[in-house]
């Protein structure tokens, strides 16, 4: 693919005889588009509108065209069927329970994450010695791949070596009859996944509220503190209002992360025991890729789209709302 | 009400002594202000009285007690900082009630003292403004407001009127005292203008490498500076400074006049100088120039007053004196003040 740019024209010969021709002629004189700001801004932003039509638009507009057929991935015909996947989803007690699955695990996780991250970053804030190694390391799993890290935790959560229950046991806190099986108990691979998910996404939200945290001046803080504001009243009153627009970015970007994430779920449960972990991103892969209908997987992933459209114009809206000077 | 005490208090920061052993009574009701270059730790030491900074060692009194050890809010005192440090996410009354609310007043007598306060500094139209839509005067007032409303026994101001535009400045330089008069509250003022510093302080402290030079009412440090730092930092242009052995003496630059303008009462010290530059400032003229014998060949100023309509040209020697009594003596080694030379 080429973009063909015109070869360059000699430029100043062209001007030469534009400004010679007669004031009638109405013609621009015709500039290179790297020199015409119009095209030289559209030719930069092509290859972000092309990568975003190509592995975004349109992916997302086969999904809906799947959605209202019969596709599946044995045949190579459809045929147009109407509303009707949707209508065998809406009766299926599989998806209610993905769907209330993905509440769960979004909301619990990043209820976890927000609390944390803002408590691990008033921790980081203050000054000591080895800061910089400390926030190195507690950013390391963001930077992880994140199917690594959750291989990882399947070792971690391993009913014969788990470490937690080895060292559970070591310690005396688990008695002789007391052994987890993390991800086979239903209550439990709910908490194991929560707890991948949170490990995950701690660093980021903890580096985000860091920065919110360090653009107050330092006077606002004191004169909080000479205004006689003791710790909580300083938290509620003037720390957490001040970082509250940049603190929900952090939360936007954790419920989108968490609501559409399939890997932690796939590595380590693949939505069991008895769909308890299930969740719409991973039924959706479950039902459209493993199980060969890709027109039931269209119309389950597509359950995604206004569920993350509302929660992202909540939160902008609100983030609009609180900004400060 | 209540006075501010400070005992060998000292501030070691990485590069030195910030403040270095310094021993400050502040007066029940008075209005000390605190001046010096940036760097000569006024600053550091205003924050130390109010707690946000830990002394390395000395004592902190306030009202005779010793609050050393003690945060900001157990000390009972009002800070106004140079950014003024409003709650950017508060309205006006917001930001006025704070105080009152970490106090845990009703909510009632918050809404009067409030009301009372912002009256008081007129901003009681723009109680439910954000701070971000206000002017920096305005902004101020705010400032002050949320200091005067609870009633403390102290205010700190660090540097509050710097951030103005200069006619609103002189305006709030004489509002802001007005205020402390009626009010009558130990104030502790930091400045690095001279100028705010003599026209606000019942007594001035100079400040320099963490020492206090010279504490006093500023016509005595205006006129009898202790050492050379002071003689020069106070007053504008600086004191003459002019060497001769192991003696420094000093002339202000609006007693070294044309030998005419005295009226030969005094004693008086012949000044013979060339004249180089003429600064014509309306009130006053500047005129710079160089000592002739039998003093050392110095440069010198001299000011003016509109009054003494002699003409000047440049490049020309002029006979200038001053009055005996007015020279000052300074040891050269030391800088501090000798009293003859």
């Amino acid at each position: 693919m080429s973009v063909a740019a015109p070869r360059p024209r000699p430029l100043p010969a062209r001007r030469e005889r534009k400004q010679r021709s007669p004031a009638g002629s109405l013609s621009r004189p015709r500039i290179h588009p790297f020199d015409d700001e119009a095209w030289l801004g559209r030719m930069l932003l092509a290859p972000a509108v092309i990568y975003i039509v190509a592995l975004v638009g349109f992916p997302f507009f086969l999904a809906i065209f799947y959605s209202v057929s019969d596709a599946t991935v044995g045949s190579t015909t459809l045929h147009f069927v109407g509303l009707r996947n949707y209508e065998r989803i809406l009766q299926d007690p599989t998806f209610w329970r993905s769907l209330r699955n993905a509440v769960v695990f979004t909301v619990v996780s990043q209820a976890l994450v927000v609390v944390l991250g803002k408590i691990l970053a008033m921790a980081l804030y203050a000054d000591f010695p080895g800061k910089w190694a400390v926030r190195f390391l507690i950013l390391l799993p963001w930077v992880a791949p994140i199917s690594l890290g959750s291989i990882g935790w399947l070792w971690i959560f391993d009913p014969v070596y788990s470490v937690i229950n080895w060292s559970g046991r070591a310690l005396h806190l688990f008695g002789p009859g007391f052994w987890p099986i993390w991800l086979g108990q239903p209550d439990l691979a709910m908490a194991s996944i929560v707890m991948v998910d949170v490990w995950r996404l701690l660093p980021l939200a903890t580096v985000i509220i860091l920065a919110g945290m360090s653009s107050i001046p330092q006077d606002i803080h004191d004169a909080a503190a000479v205004d006689g504001a003791g710790f909580w009243r300083h938290l509620f009153r003037i720390n957490l209002p001040l970082i509250m627009p940049i603190m929900l970015v952090a939360l936007l970007f954790g419920i989108v992360f968490t609501f559409t994430d399939l890997i932690v779920v796939y590595v380590l449960t693949r939505g069991g025991p008895f769909d308890s972990t299930q969740v719409i991103a991973s039924y959706a892969y479950f039902t459209g890729v493993q199980g060969g209908d890709l027109a039931t997987g269209a119309a389950i992933s597509l359950f995604l789209f206004p569920a993350l459209v509302a929660v992202a114009i909540v939160f902008l809206t609100i983030a609009k709302r609180t900004e400060v000077t | 009400m209540a006075t501010v005490e400070t005992r060998a208090l000292t501030k070691n920061f990485d590069s030195g002594n910030a403040v270095d052993g310094i021993d400050l009574a502040v007066r029940e009701g008075e209005f000390l202000v605190l001046v010096g270059p940036s760097g000569c730790g006024k600053t550091t030491l205003l924050r130390m009285l109010a707690g946000l900074e830990k002394p390395s060692s000395g004592d902190v009194l306030i009202g005779g007690r010793v609050v050393t050890w003690l945060p900001p809010r157990k000390r009972d005192i009002a800070m106004v900082f140079q950014s003024y440090a409003l709650y950017p996410h508060l309205s006006v009354y917001g930001n006025i009630a704070f105080p009152l609310q970490s106090a845990g007043l009703p909510r009632k007598e918050i809404a009067a003292k409030v009301e009372n306060a912002a009256a008081m500094f007129g901003i009681d139209r723009l109680l439910s403004r954000k701070p971000r839509q206000l002017s920096g005067g305005e902004r101020q007032r705010v400032a002050l407001a949320r200091a005067v409303v609870r009633d403390p026994v102290v205010f700190l101001l660090d540097e509050p009127l710097s951030n103005l535009d200069a006619k609103l400045r002189t305006s709030a330089r004489d509002e802001l005292q007005q205020f402390q008069r009626r009010l009558g509250t130990t104030t502790v003022y930091v400045t690095h203008d001279q100028v705010e510093a003599m026209g606000l302080g019942d007594r001035i402290a100079v400040l320099d490498h963490g020492r206090i030079h010279q504490l006093g009412a500023p016509r005595d440090v205006y006129h009898d500076p202790a050492d050379t730092f002071v003689a020069t930092f106070i007053g504008s242009p600086p004191m003459n400074l002019l060497g001769e052995g192991d003696v420094v003496s000093g002339v202000r630059p609006e007693q070294l006049l044309p030998r005419a303008a005295f009226d030969g009462g005094d004693a008086i010290v012949p000044f013979p100088f060339t004249v180089n530059r003429i600064e014509y400032l309306g009130a006053d003229r500047l005129v710079y120039g160089t000592l002739e014998a039998p003093h050392p060949r110095t440069k010198v100023i001299s000011r003016l007053p509109s009054t003494i309509a002699l003409p000047i040209e440049t490049g020309r020697r002029y006979d200038f004196a001053v009055r005996e009594r007015d020279l000052k003596y300074f040891d050269r080694e030391t800088g501090r003040r000798k009293l003859r030379g």
